[in-house]
């Protein structure tokens, strides 16, 4: 499990969110949704330690983000990355061995048969050696989701994984999400789209400047939080026919 | 014709004429190399910035009488850390704070240097005189090109990451920092080296030009360094040439074939270019692969 307890984060002073505490338990799939700039991406950034925090502790099984930081596997946003990095599909998924290989070790041989098992895993095998930049959207995705299959970490924190890809490489994605949340690691997705907020997650955590509410998806995704949250408009759209799915 | 077999006599008859060759080999191999990462990060600014603010370290080492890299070495990480404090603690943005810094620097040089005066010639370090590469001079290029190539091989793994997606180095916990001002300090002697062959001002061409050349050519990064590295090499040998033959500064004629280079690669490379993307038209757009 993840604990994180009073959380602060400001930027120049403007605080993003005051005092957040919230679990993301481990054998569950966590989806954190909320409006545009309502610190989403800045909570998962806080928690990784990518940005300072004002205040607060960030826990995994008990252990400091400096003790389990090799336990992290961390999807970003496509549109951080370099797409004409002179680097193959292969050697993107690859990279996810640095973490534990530390200094001056290279990948082994049995390093990279796991990273063709990773793309094999993706339905990405046959595209192992072109440019990263000639993927589609959703072929780019797999790629760092095939990483994260590599680095083998009980945390995995994937930001937006859904934005503008085809079905295909959703479901292939999800296959893997929900195989890791039958491993038993913690899974925390950051999630723009309300559509199938019920059938991706199995927890759910609002988040407005500060939790709105968190805990199961039945008990969280619920008119009232979502009219409270982002609209009474959008939440009629989304809870006519047929409730929350 | 003619003059490339005077170029060729000459070189088996001058011993400094060899000098020079083998230095600005050896430099455009290191300058390439480094160059490489420099663009990859897109940090083609700060690598005009380090070059130009090692100008005072330059002249505080004349002045006491110790090797030149160790001078530099001090005023190009200070710089470099100077750009980095004003950037992250201010609301200055990182191209403004390297502007600021580097001028700064780049004016302290000046001044010391015409304080030192004596046999400093400003004028070579600013433009390069590589036929005046000493043996020493060619020794200390000889180490710090043992130094680069040690630097990539041992840290390949972590340039790469940091270069392309320092994000998730953070996240297992690499000090992506301490590796940039590692390579800052490379970028340092490189530079240094470098002062011989194209001089102060020119040191940037020679990490940027054959490195975007052979951006042109590869989709691998490892491919692009040995590429980068040759570019530089052959763009040194053949300005060389051009400098002896009609009597040029060596650091202009260096850099102009490097463009040149680019140039041609610019129209005939298969990536980003002009020819290929006039034949295919519409057809470049094809390389996307459709899911």
């Amino acid at each position: 499990m993840l604990k994180v307890q009073n959380l602060t984060v400001a930027y120049s002073d403007t605080p993003v969110f005051t005092d957040v505490a919230v679990n993301f338990n481990a054998g569950k799939i966590t989806g954190i949704i909320g409006p545009n700039g309502a610190g989403k991406s800045t909570l998962i950034k806080a928690m990784l330690g990518l940005i300072k925090a004002q205040t607060g502790t960030v826990e995994f099984n008990g252990h400091t983000l400096k003790q389990f930081q090799k336990q992290i596997a961390y999807v970003e946003q496509r549109k951080d990355l370099d797409l004409t990095f002179p680097i193959s599909v292969f050697d993107v998924v690859l990279t996810g061995t640095y973490g534990r290989l530390g200094l001056f070790r290279q990948p082994s041989k049995a390093d990279r048969q796991r990273c063709l098992a990773a793309l094999q895993r993706v339905d990405l095998a046959d595209l192992a050696d072109r440019q990263i930049g000639q993927l589609s959207g959703g072929q780019l995705q797999r790629v760092f989701v095939a990483r994260a299959i590599l680095q083998d970490a009980q945390l995995i924190i994937l930001d937006e994984p859904f934005v503008g890809i085809d079905l295909q490489s959703e479901t292939a994605i999800m296959a893997i999400l929900h195989q890791w949340r039958d491993a038993g690691k913690t899974i925390i997705v950051v999630h723009h789209d309300l559509n199938k907020v019920s059938r991706y997650f199995d927890d759910l955590v609002i988040l407005n400047h500060g939790i709105v509410d968190y805990g199961p998806v039945q008990d969280v995704y619920t008119p009232a939080n979502i009219e409270r949250t982002f609209s009474a408009d959008l939440s009629a759209v989304l809870f006519t026919q047929g409730g929350a799915q | 014709m003619q003059s490339i077999t005077t170029f060729i006599t000459a070189l088996g008859k001058y011993d400094f004429l060899q000098s020079a060759l083998i230095t600005a080999i050896m430099v455009g191999i290191m300058s390439g190399m480094i160059g490489s990462f420099i663009i990859l990060r897109g940090m083609s600014m700060m690598g005009d910035a380090i070059s130009h603010a090692v100008l005072p370290g330059v002249a505080v080492a004349y002045m006491l009488g110790i090797n030149v890299m160790i001078g530099a070495s001090v005023f190009g990480i200070l710089a470099a850390g100077l750009i980095g404090l004003v950037a992250n603690k201010s609301k200055i943005k990182t191209d403004t704070s390297i502007g600021i810094v580097f001028s700064a620097f780049y004016a302290l040089g000046f001044i010391l240097i015409s304080l030192a005066e004596s046999s400093t010639n400003l004028h070579h370090i600013l433009f390069g005189n590589i036929l005046a590469v000493s043996d020493t001079d060619m020794m200390t290029t000889t180490v710090v090109l043992g130094l680069v190539i040690l630097f990539i091989v041992f840290f390949y793994k972590e340039l790469l990451i940091t270069s392309f997606d320092p994000t998730f180095a953070q996240t297992y916990g690499f000090k992506v920092q301490v590796l940039h001002y590692a390579l800052m300090l490379v970028l340092t002697l490189v530079t240094v080296s470098a002062l011989q062959t194209v001089g102060i001002i020119l040191v940037v061409a020679m990490l940027i030009t054959p490195a975007a050349t052979a951006f042109l050519w590869t989709d691998r990064l490892g491919v692009m360094l040995g590429l980068a590295a040759g570019i530089g090499a052959v763009a040194s040998v053949v300005g060389l040439y051009f400098s002896y033959t009609f009597n040029w500064a060596s650091g202009p004629a260096i850099v102009l074939v490097a463009a040149v280079l680019f140039g041609i690669s610019f129209v005939i490379s298969p990536k980003q270019a002009l020819l290929p993307s006039l034949f295919k038209g519409k057809a470049r757009m094809g390389r996307r692969v459709p899911a």
